[in-house]
């Protein structure tokens, strides 16, 4: 069974595999670090380097990652590039349309700081984390794709430690 | 019986889009399913690179051309040192244009494969999606072994190149060539000429060529319409007219001249001249520096100069002003996303919802081009 081979020793079996008891936690981290949508959603370059992460030459699919198309259906949204204040208010409402627990990976210089546009961009949102937070932050202009898949691990890594009783920051 | 009330709808599509390539708006005017006007609503990329350049020095500016219109850095990089080239009055080795030339050209070659493969993922086809990106991959590789980055470059320098090319990188084009060919012809018979695809596209948005002129459409949307006009040949820059290559039009094969898929077709078609140009060039590469003629300090004098070059998406020109110091005093970028996505109210009229979202495919725009 993939299930026990993914839940670590805790997991406990009865009646030859019928029943297992393991703990909550553990069984809702895994199914949410397992299959975790991603909004098809790009902003500018990097969105390129997101369609080249999730094409065949590096498979986001392998993940459980896949790409869906409304914020109802998704649990992670991937800032892919430089966010106008334009923008930026279209991203919040995106942001709260999503439904918990939802998670925001920054990628590339231009969501994490504004990027190279922060000195002379008088219309550039200098980080996307001062109007949504961010759980990983993947730097690069743009971050190559083994980059942002290292980001993605990082963050499945992160929810594999939440816990329902206490908020792990 | 009573007559049916009916009114218009306002519908907004994107700027959060699957099918938009980025981030444009566009407010459809609907009557039912048809559509009675396009309104495209522009600025949500606008990243202000004219005023940028101002603030930088000559070569400090290459690094925002890429950033332009991401999918072909590479095209941005020459058009905008050509310009300050012009500007300077000087002169590049032989072996520079060359390696600008094969360069230019398989930026193309990836640039088309990201149209076919995204337009194809719009009409509902996935898999000539993962082909095109698979085979995209092998192009960046190859630019990956001369400058060590993916996508966005600053390889070509004012007056020469950041890095020479390598033997590893001359034999791997090679085996590019040899492999793409058979490959193209795959993706033809997989999406090109796939009944569903003809059914969705052909007569599908037409572009009459005097409308296309009139709105200064330019590249493979103008082609498509049956115009023959390309600069690399109608005014050549570079070594262009060194080679032997076709200008492709759109001939009504499947549809007729100027629809959705006489647009897309013009690109399939483009990357066999561009494997063509690559193969002729690669053999001939003359010996040199290639770093001989970059100046230690940009500073040219006072005055002005245009270049336009034909860039994957259509004509991309520089317009520079210099007052004479280190910094543009104006630089101004005419994109070609920005003049062919302007034509897209008039061919759409009369269309159903379904149908913007080919007739917006088959413009490959890239909104970092149009916003700027």
């Amino acid at each position: 069974m993939g299930i026990l081979n993914k839940l670590d020793n805790s997991v406990e079996q009865f009646e030859s595999g019928n029943i297992i008891i393991t703990s909550m936690d553990k069984l809702l981290n895994w199914s949410r670090l397992s299959s975790m949508w991603q909004m098809f959603f790009g902003l500018a370059c990097c969105a390129i380097e997101m369609m080249a992460t999730s094409a065949s030459h590096y498979d986001l699919d392998r993940f459980g990652i896949i790409p869906r198309p409304s914020p109802r259906h998704v649990d992670i949204i991937l800032i892919s590039g430089t966010v106008t204040l334009k923008m930026a208010t279209r991203i919040k409402r995106l942001y709260d349309e999503m439904p918990a627990p939802k998670y925001i990976l920054s990628m590339g210089s231009c969501a994490n700081c504004g990027g190279p546009y922060w000195e002379h961009g008088y219309h550039v949102l200098k980080g996307i984390d001062r109007i949504i937070p961010v759980d990983v932050y993947v730097p690069g202009c743009p971050p190559r794709p083994e980059a942002l898949l290292e980001g993605l691990i990082k963050l499945q890594e992160r929810i594999r430690n939440q816990s329902l009783a206490k908020h792990i920051a | 019986m009573a007559e049916l009330r009916t009114e218009e709808m306002i519908l907004n599509m994107g700027p959060q889009h699957p099918s938009t390539h980025g981030v444009l708006r566009l407010v459809l005017t609907l009557n039912g399913e048809i559509v009675e006007e396009v309104k495209p609503v522009l600025g949500y990329l606008h990243r202000c690179f004219e005023k940028h350049a101002e603030a930088m020095t000559y070569p400090q500016v290459i690094p925002y051309t890429d950033r332009m219109d991401y999918l072909n850095a590479m095209s941005n990089e020459l058009a905008y040192v050509l310009a300050v080239e012009k500007l300077l009055g000087i002169e590049v080795p032989e072996r520079v244009e060359y390696i600008r030339v094969i360069m230019a050209e398989l930026q193309r070659i990836a640039s088309h494969l990201v149209a076919i493969g995204t337009y194809g993922n719009d009409s509902g086809a996935m898999t000539p999606f993962l082909y095109c990106f698979m085979d995209r991959e092998k192009v960046l590789e190859l630019f990956e072994i001369v400058c060590g980055a993916r996508m966005l470059y600053n390889y070509i320098w004012v007056g020469g190149l950041s890095h020479d090319i390598t033997p590893e990188f001359i034999t791997k084009t090679k085996e590019l060539v040899k492999y793409l060919r058979p490959r193209m012809k795959m993706i033809n018979n997989l999406l090109s000429y796939n009944k569903i695809f003809i059914e969705r596209t052909a007569k599908i948005g037409i572009l009459p060529p005097e409308v296309a002129i009139n709105a200064g459409v330019s590249g493979p949307t103008l082609r498509g319409s049956g115009v023959k006009y390309d600069l690399r040949k109608s005014d050549p820059y570079s070594i262009y007219n060194k080679f032997d290559f076709d200008i492709c039009v759109g001939t009504g094969e499947r549809g007729v001249v100027g629809d959705c898929w006489n647009r897309y077709i013009v690109r399939a078609y483009e990357i066999e001249q561009s494997l063509r140009i690559i193969e002729q060039a690669i053999d001939s590469i003359p010996e040199g520096d290639v770093q001989s003629a970059v100046p230690k300090r940009v500073k040219p004098v006072a005055g002005e100069s245009y270049v336009r070059t034909e860039s994957p998406k259509g004509e991309l020109g520089y317009y520079i002003i210099s007052d004479g110091s280190l910094n543009p005093y104006r630089v101004k970028a005419r994109s070609p996303s920005f003049c062919n996505i302007s034509v897209i109210n008039q061919i759409s009229r009369g269309h159903m919802i379904a149908d913007v979202v080919m007739i917006l495919g088959s413009f490959d725009i890239v909104l970092g081009c149009i916003d700027r």
